[in-house]
């Protein structure tokens, strides 16, 4: 599908850090101009018998917000996040298993869903858990003008007319889990794809600049 | 094929790269983080790509979760005692089990002396997805070679696995700086759990801290610091 020129592809900058935690067994945070996800990944680690599958891997996610508990929107990130992960992973690799992810919510500055995802991303690419493919999170948001934003912030989210989340994978660019709010045409939501596309690559190359800087002293 | 994997030896490398084959003939062996789908080559985990001739290839990951491999010796703790077999910790998935009669001269009245608690050096002898993982303190030949239950004394302390491995590869740059230090036993699980033994402990919490620390420096950092703590050690 062809972009117009006039939706514009800017991102946030955007940061990550792996391997900042002791205790897990694969760590990373990741930043997205003010928002920012603190994530933990323990695991292959022991499952409890109720929830043990006898062909893969138990997936968990929970979600903690800022301040307060975890109520019904983590619970529904929770699912989106788990869900993604479950595509990406060759969890028939740990059958029996239990895999665990933490995300802790450092600031919610819009595009949360997305900035949970990369997080989720760089945690398990550190864990060394075996993904089939890795996975990166874009939100985009339609103005009452029309017009596309990416990346928005909560300001921006709170204006717009409507808000998308996309989890495209890196083989083949491909939607993996798509979370909307707000009304939308048809064509704007394949406009929203093609965009989000064009973004993952940029943060599929930020992803592997960010992996090549930490083994870079072991090369 | 051969060639493309090889341009990439030495480089970074992430899950999701796939290499292609382009003719039937090469035999290319996968090692761990790589694996064969059809007639493509799949990374499946983040780190660096390693060659050893003639075609062996995989993965160098700094991981910090062990996951069981047939051969491997690993330092376990024995958490539980039942019958004829110990359940080992090990810091996989599940707990090993290790039989009393897998230690060198044990027979049916003449039990090893095992505690709860105890730490063993071993081996597996069995190490697969679908089953319970199996330990043994002897080879194949029925002799310790090493393996069995600790003495009294010394510190066990978790590094990452990419550590251990570069602690365990032969001539190791790292124990010959280490050893320049200051004397002291060592012996190192592939499951992360590094055991010393100095004259004090004031040495074996020093040995524990540099080899830490050691983990994301360069050659020269290193020595450095090394250096220092050999004169300033007492």
């Amino acid at each position: 599908m062809e972009v117009d020129g006039l939706c514009s592809l800017a991102l946030r900058e955007f940061g990550c850090e792996q391997n900042l935690l002791s205790r897990p067994d694969g760590s990373a945070s990741f930043v997205q101009g003010d928002s920012s996800v603190l994530a933990g990944v323990y695991g292959p680690a022991e499952v409890k018998i109720s929830k043990e599958i006898y062909d893969r891997a138990t997936m968990e996610v929970v979600i903690q917000p800022k301040v307060g508990l975890p109520g019904v929107r983590e619970r529904a990130r929770e699912q989106c996040v788990r869900e993604t992960c479950e595509a990406a992973l060759l969890s028939s690799l740990h059958p029996r298993s239990s895999l665990s992810l933490v995300l802790q919510v450092v600031h919610d500055d819009g595009s949360l869903l997305s900035c949970c995802l990369n997080a989720a991303c760089m945690a398990l690419m550190d864990a060394g858990l075996p993904m089939g493919c890795l996975f990166c999170g874009v939100t985009c948001a339609i103005d009452p003008e029309g017009r596309l934003i990416t990346d928005p912030t909560a300001r921006q989210e709170q204006n717009s007319r409507a808000v998308m989340t996309f989890a495209i994978d890196s083989a083949q660019h491909r939607v993996m889990m798509s979370s909307t709010k707000g009304s939308f045409s048809l064509d704007e939501l394949q406009q929203c794809i093609a965009v989000s596309q064009r973004a993952s690559e940029k943060i599929f190359h930020f992803y592997r600049e960010s992996v090549r800087r930490r083994y870079s002293k072991t090369l | 094929m051969a060639d493309c994997l090889k341009d990439k030896v030495g480089s970074v490398l992430l899950p999701g790269d796939i290499f292609s084959f382009e003719s039937k003939e090469e035999k290319v062996i996968c090692g761990p983080g790589l694996r064969r789908n059809g007639d493509e080559i799949l990374v499946c985990k983040s780190g660096i790509l390693r060659h050893k001739q003639p075609n062996m290839y995989w993965i160098d990951s700094q991981q910090k979760r062990y996951v069981p491999a047939k051969g491997e010796s690993v330092i376990g703790i024995v958490t539980v005692k039942s019958g004829d077999v110990f359940k080992v910790d090990v810091g996989g998935s599940e707990l090993a089990s290790l039989s009393y009669l897998a230690f060198e001269g044990a027979t049916k009245r003449n039990r090893p002396n095992v505690q709860v608690g105890d730490l063993v050096y071993a081996q597996f002898l069995i190490a697969n997805k679908d089953m319970e993982p199996e330990l043994v303190c002897m080879d194949s030949c029925g002799r310790a070679n090493g393996m069995g239950v600790f003495g009294t004394g010394g510190l066990l302390f978790r590094v990452s696995l990419g550590l251990v491995r570069r602690l365990l590869a032969p001539q190791s740059e790292l124990v010959k700086e280490l050893d320049r230090a200051f004397p002291f036993e060592m012996v190192v699980g592939l499951n992360g759990r590094v055991w010393v033994k100095a004259q004090s402990t004031q040495h074996m919490l020093i040995l524990a801290s540099l080899l830490e620390t050691c983990e994301n420096m360069t050659a020269p950092q290193r020595q450095a610091l090394f250096r220092k703590v050999a004169h300033s050690a007492p």
